[in-house]
């Protein structure tokens, strides 16, 4: 019970902080609270799928095609809808749901409801603890802290990571000091839907894949997002692991305890959110005006 | 004889001098003249359910239109009048006219209790937090399955009227008061209530309206209780009108609908949430009858929602009504578009636009 507890707790962090962190970025970047973030995940998930079963391709190109195409279609849904209306931000939100949806009807329309299946990178798995774990379950964490570290390194040490920070702290001065903000959104939209698109290469073959799984990871995210503070990708990172936990436990737990998993982990966001405002790691604007 | 030339007057300068409001009162009059024309029962269920989804997505305007109070999770206040009336049917046999104005309170007092501790926060975190009621709340349902009947929902609510056609007529007539009313709630021009003024001031810079003396916790209470209760009636309605409630009106695909609506209409505008879910839900139910277009038709609608959006976003019926009406420059009156001069001062209204763009 307690190994299984933390494997999918492992799990489950993983895919919710590869994901906050994609969305925390391009909320930080350009304002966009991008719905459709979830929905480019699950387009990856699609795309690994075609590329295996429908054209052939080995599995590693599959996914390298999977992370590369959805930075590319984020990119274009940024050129072609979020920059033209990106002055409404309530606009901005309900597009990139239209855009969701969009994806999700097309995806239904070609591949029916059913669920489907990826095999995992690697097969097999062993016994830990009484409880079975997958090579794909240590591959998936592994692939993780080395994502992790990557983008510590894009963020912090490169030139790229710093004008990214600066046009998230403040985009008009930036935008003095000779910073072409669009562009700056528009890579950043890459870096988040190869983001979405490498959640999906990792995690993917845990899970089945079908039209209608944006949904539940959306609604946690956000969560994860607003308890690690808006913006803060450390943040991001312990909060999903906090709720990935909350939310395993109360399921494995708690009899009947998967209806509750979503409530629990919700109720403890909003718990850390009356005792801090900003969130964990956020920064408090205390007189911010938007 | 006198009277009706009083009546003529008003009319002649009232509403037809104003395009908007002549819209407005073709569209009141065509939806109280749409049970002689058509006696289907599915037609009319799509136009009673748009009138209570307009209740609906024009109670989402008051808050984050007009107060900019962002609400992810609105639906919570839909589905605690919805649930509350569904039970206080089925265990008091409380009749709807009593049932609803309860359940709305019921849904007024749950604002108030998420909205104490969520006015904390601000902006996107409010977006974020508010979201999570709904769910919160879905999961409760489920959890005491025995009472709220869980997934199935509660059924057998009693019927509102016995004939459709009766229902339709009360839940039109229920929507036009409550619209009315929440027009005047929010209308910023208003001589004898400031509260429009001060939801505007808060939406636009809430720091300046707090500097200004205006305790805007209030108002924002205010304002969120103003909302709950008019999304409480519309979940009120839904449920002697659907005889059925279930967790789906807690969902955030209903949030997400009045919030399509109403940004697609026009938000801050009542009417623009009122015509948005007057085109775009009859629009959508409609293509569903066509086996042909029903496979695409969400493919159609959201391309219908990215293209308007792209193209005006600050929603259709703002889009329209800057085309059809111009504000004369000097007395501030409404004239249509059409017009050279003004119909009261007479002042040209078509001056060369070369300063700026003011809308």
């Amino acid at each position: 019970m307690l190994s299984g507890i933390i494997v999918n707790t492992l799990v489950a962090g993983v895919i919710y902080a590869i994901l906050a962190i994609g969305f925390s970025l391009i909320f930080g970047v350009a304002k966009i609270l991008n719905m459709a973030h979830t929905a480019l995940y699950m387009v990856a998930g699609f795309i690994i799928f075609i590329g295996l079963q429908m054209i052939g391709l080995p599995l590693y190109l599959c996914d390298i095609l999977a992370i590369v195409l959805t930075a590319i279609l984020a990119m274009i849904c940024y050129r072609l809808v979020f920059d033209r209306v990106k002055i409404q931000t309530s606009a901005v939100m309900i597009i990139s749901i239209a855009l969701a949806m969009l994806f999700q009807e097309l995806l239904l329309m070609q591949f029916g409801a059913q669920p489907r299946q990826i095999p995992p990178f690697i097969p097999g798995y062993f016994e830990f603890l009484g409880s079975r774990v997958t090579y794909q379950h240590i591959f998936s964490f592994a692939s993780f802290l080395a994502l992790i570290c990557a983008i510590w390194f894009l963020m912090i040490k490169t030139r790229l990571g710093k004008i990214i920070r600066a046009v998230s702290e403040d985009p008009e001065v930036s935008n003095l000091m000779g910073i072409n903000v669009t562009r700056i959104s528009l890579i950043t939209m890459g870096i988040s839907g190869g983001l979405a698109g490498f959640a999906a290469v990792i995690v993917v073959p845990l899970f089945t894949l079908h039209s209608l799984m944006w949904i539940s990871p959306l609604v946690t995210i956000m969560a994860v997002v607003v308890l690690g503070g808006l913006g803060s990708i450390k943040g991001s990172v312990i909060g999903a692991f906090i709720l990935g936990f909350a939310e395993t436990a109360v399921s494995m737990l708690v009899p009947l305890g998967s209806f509750l998993s979503g409530a629990v982990s919700l109720t403890i966001m909003i718990l850390v959110l009356i005792i801090r405002p900003e969130g964990l790691f956020g920064v408090a604007f205390e007189e911010e005006r938007l | 004889m006198g009277y009706l030339y009083w009546i003529y007057n008003i009319i002649r300068n009232e509403f037809v001098a104003i395009p908007g409001r002549m819209i407005a009162l073709i569209f009141f009059v065509s939806l109280l003249l749409i049970p002689a024309f058509t006696g289907n029962p599915y037609i009319l269920r799509i136009f009673t359910l748009a009138a209570i989804f307009a209740i609906f997505a024009a109670s989402w305007d008051v808050l984050v239109g007009y107060t900019g109070q962002i609400n992810l999770g609105h639906a919570l206040f839909f589905g605690v009048g919805a649930y509350s009336v569904a039970l206080l049917n089925l265990h008091f046999e409380l009749p709807a006219y009593l049932s609803i104005p309860l359940g709305s309170i019921a849904a007024v007092l749950v604002g108030l209790i998420i909205g104490i501790p969520a006015l904390r926060l601000r902006g996107f975190y409010l977006a974020l937090v508010t979201l999570a009621f709904p769910i919160i709340l879905t999961g409760i349902l489920f959890f005491f399955a025995d009472f709220t009947g869980g997934e199935q929902g509660l059924t057998g609510v009693h019927r509102l009227a016995l004939s459709r056609t009766t229902s339709y007529y009360i839940i039109v007539l229920t929507m036009v008061f409550s619209l009315l009313l929440m027009y005047k709630f929010t209308d910023a021009g208003s001589k004898w209530l400031r509260v429009g003024i001060i939801l505007h001031a808060i939406r636009e810079d809430e720091i300046t309206a707090r500097s200004s003396g205006i305790n805007t916790t209030w108002y924002k209470l205010l304002s969120f209780a103003c909302s709950g209760f008019f999304a409480g009636v519309a979940g009120g309605l839904y449920a002697v009108f659907m005889r059925t409630v279930g967790p789906s009106t807690l969902e955030l695909s209903l949030t997400f609908q009045a919030i399509l609506w109403t940004i697609f209409g026009g938000s801050a505008t009542i009417y623009g949430a009122v015509t948005g879910v007057y085109i775009l839900y009859p629009l959508i139910e409609f293509l569903n009858l066509y086996p042909v277009v029903s496979e695409f038709r969400f493919i159609l609608f959201a391309l219908i929602l990215i293209f308007t959006l792209l193209f005006m976003p600050e929603g259709l019926s703002r889009w329209i009504r800057d085309k059809i009406e111009i504000h004369c420059t000097r007395c501030k009156g409404i004239n249509i578009a059409s017009r050279r001069t003004c119909r009261i001062c007479s002042a040209p209204l078509h001056l060369a636009k070369t300063e700026g763009s003011e809308r």
